[in-house]
């Protein structure tokens, strides 16, 4: 029986102890003449003796599983002689790894020794007996955690606090997991950076002003240590960042406004759903778009000026960038310009203020924070941007701030160091964690920093 | 349409405030579209008069033929059960209601003999000749200062800082709101009690100098102590200011009001000298309400 046949039943035997408790407290409303004499409606004392059945018997499925494969390897291994036991724990790795693919199937059992086929065989078997075990007591403890929850149904026993207190928990676990997930990302991003630290230094990643992670395969070789000057990555990422920004930010807060303030309902009903059509086009489509539509036409435009433009520039790739997120400002935008309670608006227009003093004097100073928060995201988004940047604005590390030249970007190089067959303990694939660990720092610096400006300079209304 | 019989101007020509003949109905208590307004609805002095008006929210007729005047530096109350559009009848006066989709205003209402609807009134100026304070404090979310400087920096009122620094004082003096706040005038003025605050919006209404300040139910989110203070400050304006206020108070039109105007389901059923009003009503309907029958 395997593990989510167990599941299934489980659930199963759930769903017949909420009958079942709903079912008891209903016997002992009738005999008190109506459901008004219980503490709780039916359905939670339903609910209780179904989280008595599922929970307990659920905790202990999970566990069953994470704990089962590794004591069966190691019972198995246990019983083999000690002349074929490798000493160091590599081999010894390898030759459980063998047993296990013996014992499923994926290794043919001819020509492996006794020894192995008698292990694979008990193996099997212990699996087998691990299986049938997991799903009797499981199901047992279901059995008596039903059982126990319906014994508890009586009239005046709470089971809407308890259910309640439950559900609060279930709740907590889930904000838990997100933050353990957060942590675990960081923590892994950061082990692998520290590795790639050891060959690098801190300050000759973080200061050096020259980025070629070209590391040779053989010593000898020329250019063998590579350099890993992170400066013009990050100089690169701002700069299509700002290229982008400044596209972004006017017209997003602009459209905001005439749809929350000047448009009426028609234009509104017909001009919100185009916009939110712009946010779900793929950053890929958007990648040549500016790859192939406007990385030429601004250098074509460019060279009619008399300006050298490289056929891939940040400024290419900014302007798409900057259009992509023009919807995600918007949206932003009008949704806390909207939120602005009409009070503001008639106060001020009873003061004899035009609708556009309105609007500047009052309206977006009270919706600022929340316009700032959506100009932050928009920002982190332009940061974290891939696809556009690895289309339209190339893969040289220029250390420039001129947006008519072709620059790289971190996620860029990110990209280009992991893909492909890398060796994971070379300093240039490592660098790619270096790089991540950063770019991560940089925007929670920059969300903090805009939180504190927020908090300086917010309007508060109510 | 209005059926007032009204006396002859000369033969009333001692007195201030012309008087309608009160014409009974047979049932006093059935109001009909042939429905008339008694008492005295129309005054010599008038500095705003509002003939025949008619709102309408869509298809849904809000206000019926009202026609009523406003006599320089009188406060006048604006009674009645909820509903009856005493506060859309307000938002007529200065064109507040144009900001409310489908809101239709037909009729004629002027201020010092100038047409308010006419297409080549400045709506902007209009307001702010005509201020108003809300039923809800709605202090901008700046500080006091800023608050009170809102109008004359919008409507250009103050040459240099100095002025308007003296603008802002004396505004605040005005609505009695100065003691308590000259130490943080910096502060936002959210921050301030829900008093303080309606003191602080009427403050910033006066700071631009209207001739005309309507209220609509500016004490109904204020306690009793709060209430007092806005009520004598109401009085206190009165001597500068034309005052339209809309009350749930009968006891604060009462104090603080010379005439009475009582609405009934849109419609005006009677204007009096506000003593008269509480205490020998015309109209039956005036006297239920004011008694308690019905609100």
């Amino acid at each position: 029986m395997q593990a989510n046949d167990v599941f299934f039943l489980l659930m199963g035997l759930s769903a017949l102890a909420f009958y079942m408790g709903r079912g008891r407290s209903l016997e002992i409303a009738g005999e008190l003449r109506g459901i008004r004499n219980l503490h709780s409606l039916p359905n939670y004392y339903g609910y209780y003796t179904a989280l008595w059945c599922g929970l307990p018997a659920l905790l202990l499925l999970c566990l069953w599983i994470i704990v089962d494969d590794p004591v069966i390897i190691a019972v198995v291994m246990d019983s083999l002689p000690g002349e074929v036991l490798p000493s160091n724990s590599v081999e010894h790795t390898l030759l459980a790894n063998k047993i296990n693919n013996l014992a499923v199937g994926v290794l043919p059992s001819a020509g492996q020794s006794e020894v192995l086929i008698s292990a694979a065989q008990q193996l099997r078997d212990l699996t087998q007996l691990s299986r049938w075990g997991m799903a009797a007591t499981v199901l047992c403890l279901a059995l008596i955690g039903l059982a126990w929850g319906r014994s508890f149904v009586a009239a005046k026993f709470r089971a809407r606090q308890r259910v309640e207190k439950v559900v609060q928990y279930a709740l907590f676990a889930c904000a838990c997991l997100a933050i353990f997930t957060t942590l675990g990302i960081v923590l892994s991003v950061l082990f692998e950076s520290l590795q790639f630290f050891k060959s690098v230094p801190v300050d000759d990643f973080v200061l050096g002003l020259e980025w070629s992670p070209q590391t040779a395969i053989r010593a000898d070789q020329v250019g063998s240590s590579g350099s890993f000057g992170a400066v013009p990555l990050f100089v690169g990422t701002l700069l299509v960042s700002v290229v982008a920004m400044c596209i972004a930010v006017p017209v997003g807060l602009m459209s905001a406004i005439y749809l929350a303030e000047y448009a009426n309902r028609s234009v509104r009903a017909y001009a919100k759903p185009a916009l939110e059509i712009l946010a779900g086009i793929p950053t890929v489509v958007y990648g040549f778009f500016a790859a192939l539509t406007v990385a030429p036409y601004l250098r074509d435009l460019g060279e009619s000026f008399g300006l050298s433009v490289s056929s891939e520039s940040a400024l290419a790739a900014g302007a798409v960038m900057g259009v992509m997120i023009i919807p995600f400002i918007s949206s932003l935008a009008d949704d806390v310009i909207t939120a602005v309670p009409q009070a503001m608006r008639d106060g001020s227009l009873a003061m004899g203020a035009t609708h556009s003093e309105t609007v500047r004097r009052v309206v977006i100073p009270a919706a600022l924070p929340g316009i700032v928060a959506g100009i932050m995201l928009a920002v982190s988004r332009a940061i974290g941007e891939t696809m556009i940047v690895v289309m339209a604005s190339g893969m040289a590390a220029n250390l420039t701030f001129n947006p008519l030249d072709s620059v790289t970007t971190v996620t860029v190089q990110i990209v280009t160091l992991l893909t492909g067959d890398q060796e994971f303990d070379s300093p240039k694939t490592l660098a790619a964690f270096a790089l991540g660990l950063m770019l991560f720092i940089v925007t929670l610096i920059l969300n903090i920093v805009a939180l504190q400006v927020v908090k300086r300079f917010r309007e508060q209304y109510e | 349409m209005q059926k007032t019989a009204t006396l002859d101007a000369d033969d009333m020509a001692d007195s201030s405030i012309k008087s309608s003949v009160k014409v009974t109905n047979a049932n006093p208590l059935d109001i009909t579209d042939e429905h008339v307004t008694v008492g005295s609805y129309e005054v010599n002095n008038a500095k705003m008069s509002i003939k025949n008006v008619n709102v309408y929210y869509g298809d849904k007729q809000a206000i019926f033929d009202v026609s009523v005047d406003i006599g320089k530096n009188e406060v006048i109350a604006m009674i009645g059960p909820s509903g009856c559009g005493k506060s859309t009848f307000l938002r007529a006066l200065n064109r507040m209601n144009d900001t409310v989709d489908g809101c239709r205003v037909e009729g004629d209402i002027r201020m010092d003999g100038q047409d308010l609807y006419s297409p080549k009134l400045d709506v902007v100026e209009l307001r702010a000749r005509v201020g108003m304070v809300f039923q809800k404090p709605n202090p901008f979310p700046k500080s006091i200062y800023d608050n009170v400087a809102y109008g004359p920096k919008i409507h250009g009122l103050a040459d240099t800082r100095v002025d308007l620094d003296e603008m802002v004082e004396r505004s605040l003096r005005r609505a009695s709101l100065w003691d308590e706040v000259k130490d943080r005038l910096y502060q936002a003025g959210t921050g301030l009690s829900g008093g303080q605050q309606q003191r602080l919006c009427i403050a910033r209404a006066i700071a631009v100098s209207p001739e005309v300040i309507l209220m609509d139910e500016p004490c109904s989110a204020l306690d009793p102590i709060a209430t007092a203070r806005i009520e004598e400050l109401i009085e206190e304006l009165s001597q500068n200011f034309t005052i339209a206020i809309v009350t749930h108070s009968m006891q604060q039109a009462a104090r603080v009001s010379q005439r009475t105007a009582y609405f009934h389901l849109g419609k005006l059923i009677e204007v009096n000298p506000t003593e008269q009003v509480f205490t020998m009503p015309e109209h039956a309907l005036t006297e239920s309400y004011i008694t308690g029958r019905f609100g």
